[in-house]
């Protein structure tokens, strides 16, 4: 119920931002076409409507599945969006994974021995990774990967294979050596975040009864962390990782950009330019689809993670 | 009483916590025997080390705390000479410990089963289902209803008295030989308290286990020990058998003690209470440090006094022992 109403607020706020910010007429239309090419054009896009029937019109549509032709490339928003959403996908699940593999062990340990240098390290150069700002981070690896070191290549996808007919990089060595780069500047802050997560939710759960009560059961340092501390700080980590996870998916445009790489990200930065409405509109409403959805992936996670929480305190 | 080697010996144990403003001596000194099968009470107010000393014993004592001196010997052999994986091998094997908050002590987020079976496991190589076999059967003997079901659930779905049961049956697992008990009925109500008082004598008689009961509460000694310890600042004050010491006590200490407890024959008269706080373990000042609260302290107490015995198997750390009210 909730979500929907989220969809629908959200549609109209689109909606309305896109027809404030230009008129997509002055930018489709070649400036020496005369007055009578103008109107029909208008008329052919629907433009001359008022925009409460336009919007109408969308909505009606859309319930149908239909968000629109884009006005640059005649074919429906929706398609455009979907061919470009594997590239994404797989940048966004790779840099995810990334944060994973190494957020967690290096916070764990900066939780577990909070003196040592190597956890003062960590810390620090996490701070790095929070407050560089991604576009920089990532010129400047392709300045030294690409440019000085020439070991890994900057642009594009590389070699792909098709999997159920969506081409793919992370299956060739070449596809997974041009990912590499991008889904680590992406990464990079979401690496930060859950070092800091984990080492946070470490230090708390080190100092709980049940953890020296593993100990004085005579368990294995490794059962200890491995099970008794880390179930208890995934709670937060998953929650976070979760709306992240939407976040990397949608927001992807700067490493895109950099990289070149062909996913959504640059399409939308190439539809705003070019006011391609239909495509912008299209492309935010799939993004609140996106995040309704991982809200939802995280509760039920939840439930599975702590037995605590029951499925059924959670209609959203 | 003394049949061979006690179980557990513990001679002159100092456990300090080294912290920047200096060496606060949590423990300092103390000895006690356990012998198999009997039940040592270890009395004291909060600070004063009686927690410190079971964790010690058991090699749990959180930095900046350390063991800096004496011996723990168990059978015989000084713990303090194990290493690290010979210790993790007795711990919640040959000694188990039992926690003060029973909703605190289970990992919220694992199943009893899980949290059960893994305390076999960790000690002895046995296939998963002998040791859930054994799991159940521990949590029958500590009174919980259809172990069999209970096996499969989570620690919230459990009240508090329940958990601690648990916790005493994830306890009794490897069948121990000393379990340090550390308030385990404190945050309970007294009549599980009572059940609680109940099952752990019993295990004791049954099964020849020894046990550390730490508490604060005179009563629950009272019914539960066979000995009991009081201890003050760091130090063991007062030793014997239950009966004596808490009906003829000879330290000033204890005396205020169990005059601070209410009872029927203090009905509308004021309280006793043993005037001012515990001193502070960072700066103890020199000589007796329960010198200041004394109603009998003079100059001689401004020297440390030594445990000693003052009658008949009773010890006392006191120049000026109650000795006249004893018969």
């Amino acid at each position: 119920m909730q979500s929907s109403l989220v969809v629908l607020v959200m549609s109209l706020l689109v909606f309305i931002g896109v027809n404030i910010v230009g008129n997509p007429v002055d930018m489709l239309i070649n400036p020496e076409a005369d007055q009578e090419e103008i109107d029909r054009v208008i008329s052919d896009l629907g433009l001359d409507r008022p925009v409460h029937e336009q919007y109408g019109y969308f909505v009606f549509n859309a319930l149908k599945g239909d968000l629109g032709k884009s006005f640059i490339y005649g074919e429906p928003a929706l398609k455009l969006i979907v061919q470009h959403i594997p590239a994404t996908l797989e940048l966004a699940v790779a840099a995810l994974l990334m944060a994973i593999v190494f957020g967690i062990p290096l916070g764990v340990y900066a939780g577990l021995k909070p003196d040592s240098k190597t956890a003062k390290t960590i810390m620090a150069t996490s701070i790095l990774g929070f407050s560089l700002p991604t576009f920089w981070v990532g010129i400047m690896m392709i300045m030294v990967f690409a440019v000085q070191l020439g070991v890994l290549p900057s642009t594009g996808r590389g070699d792909t294979v098709d999997v159920l007919g969506v081409p793919m990089s992370f299956l060739t060595l070449d596809g997974l050596s041009h990912l590499f780069l991008p889904a680590l500047n992406l990464s990079l802050f979401k690496i930060s975040l859950v070092i800091r997560l984990s080492r946070a939710g470490t230090r708390e759960i080190v100092h709980m009864d049940y953890i020296k009560f593993a100990r004085a059961k005579g368990l294995r340092q490794g059962r200890i962390v491995m099970v008794h501390l880390m179930k208890n700080i995934m709670i937060p980590v998953v929650t976070v990782l979760g709306l992240e996870f939407g976040g990397l998916v949608a927001f992807s445009t700067v490493t895109e950009t950099v990289f070149a790489w062909p996913g959504m990200g640059k399409l939308i930065i190439d539809s705003i330019h070019n006011l391609d409405r239909p495509v912008v509109v299209a492309y935010l409403m799939i993004v609140v689809l996106l995040f309704v959805t991982i809200n939802l992936v995280v509760d039920v996670l939840y439930s599975v993670l702590d037995p605590r929480v029951r499925l059924q305190d959670q209609k959203s | 009483m003394s049949d061979g080697v006690p179980t557990l010996s513990v001679r002159d144990l100092r456990t300090h916590f080294l912290t920047k403003a200096g060496a606060v001596k949590a423990v300092d000194g103390v000895s006690f025997d356990v012998a198999k099968g009997r039940i040592l009470g270890l009395v004291g107010e909060s600070g004063s080390g009686k927690s410190v000393t079971g964790f010690s014993i058991i090699g749990l004592v959180d930095p900046p705390g350390r063991v800096v001196g004496g011996e723990i010997r168990y059978n015989g052999a000084n713990l303090l000479d194990l290493d690290d994986e010979a210790m993790r091998d007795l711990r919640g094997n040959r000694v188990a410990m039992i926690f003060q908050d029973p909703m605190m002590t289970l990992n919220p987020v694992l199943r009893i089963d899980t949290q059960m079976v893994e305390t076999v496991l960790a000690h002895h190589e046995v296939d998963k289902a002998t040791a859930l076999a054994r799991a159940r059967d521990a949590l029958g003997r500590v009174g919980i209803p259809s172990p069999e079901e209970r096996l499969h659930a989570y620690p919230h779905q459990f009240s508090g008295g329940m958990r601690q049961r648990v916790a005493i049956a994830i306890a009794l697992l490897n069948e121990p030989d000393l379990i340090i008990a550390d308030e385990p009925t404190t945050a309970l109500d007294v009549t599980i308290q009572g059940q609680i008082l109940f099952e752990a004598q019993k295990l004791c008689r049954e099964t020849g286990t020894a046990m550390i009961w730490i508490t604060h509460d005179l009563a629950v000694v009272a019914g539960l020990a066979d000995e009991i310890c009081v201890m003050y600042a760091g130090r063991i004050v007062e030793k014997g058998t239950v009966d004596e010491v808490l009906d003829r006590p000879i330290h000033p200490y204890t005396h205020g003690l169990i005059g601070s407890v209410p009872s029927h024959n203090s009905r509308g008269r004021r309280l006793t209470q043993i005037p001012g706080m515990t001193p502070s373990l960072l700066n103890l000042p020199p000589g007796c440090a329960f010198r200041e609260r004394c109603p009998r302290a003079d100059e001689a107490c401004l020297a440390e006094p030594e445990i000693a015995e003052a009658a008949a198997g009773r010890e006392v750390r006191c120049f000026h022992p109650h000795l006249e009210a004893g018969a």
